[in-house]
């Protein structure tokens, strides 16, 4: 930055920095972060990132439990879109067993996967626009992510957390009300939308603010392994969806949008046009289960899915079932693969070897947080303290999914 | 006798000017809360009382009772200093501000709504507005915090920037009615209020005019996404409060200040047709209105649009605001000068 020239240059050595503790309890961290900051007046000299604030050793965790109890974990990764964690593991474990999901079921999928980065982006957004000082937006569209979470409640009965859908399917069908409700959003959504777009897209002082902050070049952003909006807001058009499909992907027209700077500004639009791309998945995804019949809603692989608890009370089959994938009788394949979903905040990598077991014998997860905010610090040098916070904001940087 | 009876009247009417102040401010805080509701399409505070409306008083008692802390390091003597000097310049600007035409008689009494008439009025508002920065300067750096201290450099370097342009922008105001003396402005906006006159320095100032208050989009010296709370981050209980209440109480007074330079104060269309005394009681409530107008539009502003950054701010300070100021000065001297 032009602007951080403040003495001559031959003075710099007799400067003294002020050293500012971001976080790791700061409104605008939005999580647990510490950031220390070498500040030079109000510009960042430069500055250094602490995680691991709480950090939850997921990973370890994991491999002391089954694998249909690794779900809830990954509620916990990223809590603003936990039904794409969920669903991402599933077709993981979906992959190693070698199941075969029928297209109802994957439809199924992309709604809710749509549904949790609407909301996903949704928060960003209006997130980026409370730290540039605006709160209505955020406030006024938060409506909107309660709609979205009655919907999963109808579905799984939780909201936040959401432990959505099982390996091989889901624990039950989408029912009218369901559906209803998928409607309703659909219709309401896109004017609660397009007037908040009003208020912060176009806005002089949102612009001033936004445009040429936090900017990142497509080159440093694959270097450092960026993925998702982020990594099309500098110009890449990467997205798993496309590139390689799951969950039937490739049954959907959209367009991936990208922008040109990777600055704040085009991370915002990013995000929005990716909302009203979602919109248009579902409402396809919604045409598509309306012409199917009802009733499908897991594969037929009784060894992996766990049976509908009414089922195993009432039918021998379903008990036997039951208690051999409870108890870890059933055949698991020894073998590693890696399964890759298009997050809310990018390329969301389950990594799992199995040897066998009922557990998982070592899973990792790619989180996009985590490897975004190792640019972070190198991403605010020479802007000043208001970016910096932009900067993070918009990034979609979320403790859970940054932690693990 | 006739002395007696003026001190009286003065100090009854300062009384009740600072009562209403206090009053009207401690409403803002439960308006400002309603208006952000309605904007973001909540219910707002509705617990309190009817509607609501006893949350100032709960918000105050809940202030009072909450436990005094004060930072290490920090000094004692300036970390009151701070909000005091801040409610005190608050509330000192809206004496000079004229309540109804001078003098109306009343039973042979000559009578005018205005606590101090002094004849540098305007000026005595500027610069009891500049003494206001001393109280969250003070404030800020006493706290021994680097966010409290950031905020208050902020602060301090944002009102001094816009008083100029705000001090500029009404020299068109002074040349026009040619007097520094409150009433007399009013006075001469009988006819034709100021904003129809100059309009572009009705804009210079209502900018200015949200800068010294510190409101969005100048919030910046307590920006709270930012530094936490600027420069009040480290204050608790009443001292917190004083800080919070003095910005209040400026909205009330910067609005009041709009309303008799550019909206003809007590004045309203029809005026002189009234009876003198049915006419200052309108006019009184007409002002109030305008008041309460403009501390709507302050809200409508705050919750509508984001905030700048803070070289955005010094350039628009300087290098917008400040020349058009300048060419406002210029232009209508020349015109007040030849024609």
């Amino acid at each position: 930055m032009d602007t951080l020239q403040t003495t001559p240059p031959g003075l710099q050595e007799e400067k003294q920095y002020n050293t500012l503790n971001l976080g790791p309890t700061h409104p605008a961290t939005h999580g647990i972060f510490q950031n220390v900051l070498q500040m030079d007046g109000e510009y960042i000299v430069s500055g250094e990132a602490t995680i691991g604030y709480i950090h939850r050793a997921f990973e370890k965790l994991a491999e002391h439990r089954p694998f249909y109890q690794v779900t809830p974990i990954t509620d916990r990764l990223n809590y603003c879109s936990s039904p794409i964690n969920n669903i991402g593991w599933h077709l993981t474990v979906e992959k190693l067993l070698g199941v075969q999901t029928p297209k109802r079921v994957d439809y199924m999928r992309v709604i809710i996967m749509e549904l949790a980065r609407i909301t996903d982006h949704l928060i960003c957004n209006s997130v980026v626009g409370v730290d540039t000082g605006a709160l209505t937006g955020f406030v006024y569209v938060f409506q909107q992510r309660e709609h979205v979470y009655e919907i999963y409640e109808e579905i799984c009965g939780s909201r936040l957390t959401t432990n959505i859908g099982r390996i091989g399917g889901f624990e039950r069908d989408f029912d009218d009300r369901v559906m209803g409700k998928i409607r309703k959003f659909l219709d309401e959504f896109p004017k609660v939308w397009k007037e908040f777009e009003g208020l912060l897209s176009r806005n002089r002082i949102f612009m001033d603010r936004t445009i040429g902050v936090g900017g990142i070049s497509v080159e440093d952003a694959l270097n450092y392994g960026f993925t998702g909006p982020n990594l099309r807001a500098a110009g890449l058009d990467y997205d798993v969806r496309v590139m390689n499909p799951y969950s039937s992907y490739q049954d959907f027209d959209f367009i991936i949008p990208i922008g040109q700077s990777g600055d704040v500004y085009d991370r915002f639009c990013v995000r929005n046009e990716e909302i009203w791309q979602s919109l248009s998945i579902i409402e396809q995804a919604y045409a598509k289960l309306m012409a199917m019949p009802q009733g499908e809603y897991f594969a037929p692989v009784p060894e992996f899915y766990l049976p509908p608890k009414q089922d195993v009370y009432t039918k021998m089959e379903a008990l036997i079932w039951h208690f051999k994938i409870v108890m870890g009788e059933v055949d698991i394949p020894k073998g590693e693969v890696y399964h890759a979903v298009e997050g809310g905040n990018g390329e969301l990598g389950f990594y799992l070897i199995s040897d066998g077991g009922r557990q998982p014998y070592r899973l990792h997860f790619r989180r996009p947080c985590f490897i975004y905010y190792q640019a972070f610090p190198e991403m605010i040098k020479g802007s000043m303290l208001s970016d910096a916070i932009l900067t993070m904001s918009s990034m979609n940087v979320i403790a859970g999914e940054l932690d693990a | 006798m006739i002395l007696a009876s003026v001190i009286t009247f003065k100090l009854a009417l300062a009384a009740i000017l600072f009562v209403i102040t206090l009053g009207i401010a401690a409403y803002s805080t439960y308006f400002e809360r309603k208006v952000a509701a309605f904007m973001q399409d909540r219910i707002g505070p509705n617990r309190a009382g009817p509607l609501g409306l006893l949350q100032p008083i709960a918000d105050g008692v809940k202030m009072i009772f909450k436990e005094e802390h004060r930072p290490t390091g920090s000094n004692r003597i300036l970390f009151i200093l701070g909000p005091s000097i801040a409610m005190l310049t608050a509330l000192m600007t809206s004496a000079v501000i004229p309540w109804s035409p001078k003098y109306f008689e009343i039973g042979g009494q000559k009578y005018a709504l205005q606590i101090a008439d002094i004849n540098v009025g305007i000026l005595y508002v500027f610069g009891v507005v500049s003494l206001g920065v001393y109280g969250i300067l003070i404030g800020g750096w006493s706290s021994n915090n680097k966010y409290s201290l950031l905020g208050a450099v902020r602060a301090s370097s944002q009102m001094i920037s816009y008083e100029l342009a705000m001090g500029l922008s009404i020299i068109p105001i002074i040349l026009g009615s040619e007097s520094l003396q409150m009433s007399a402005i009013v006075e001469s906006q009988h006819e034709v209020w100021n904003i129809f006159k100059y309009p572009l320095g009705f804009l210079i100032f209502l900018i200015c005019a949200f800068a010294e208050t510190n409101r969005t989009p100048f919030d910046l010296p307590e920006c709270e996404t930012e530094l936490v709370g600027g420069y009040h981050t480290e204050y608790t209980s009443m001292k917190l409060g004083f800080f919070l209440f003095s910005e209040y109480v400026n909205m009330f007074a910067s609005s009041a200040v709009i309303s008799t330079l550019f909206f003809g104060g007590y004045h309203f269309p029809g005026m002189s047709l009234l009876p003198a005394g049915v006419a200052v009681l309108v006019g009184v409530g007409v002002l109030f209105a305008k008041i309460i107008f403009f501390i709507f539009f302050f809200m409508w502003i705050r919750w509508t649009i984001p905030r700048f950054r803070y070289d955005q701010l010094m350039h628009l300070g300087w290098q917008v605001l400040m020349p058009l100021a300048i060419i406002l000065v210029v232009v209508y001297g020349a015109i007040f000068s030849f024609i």
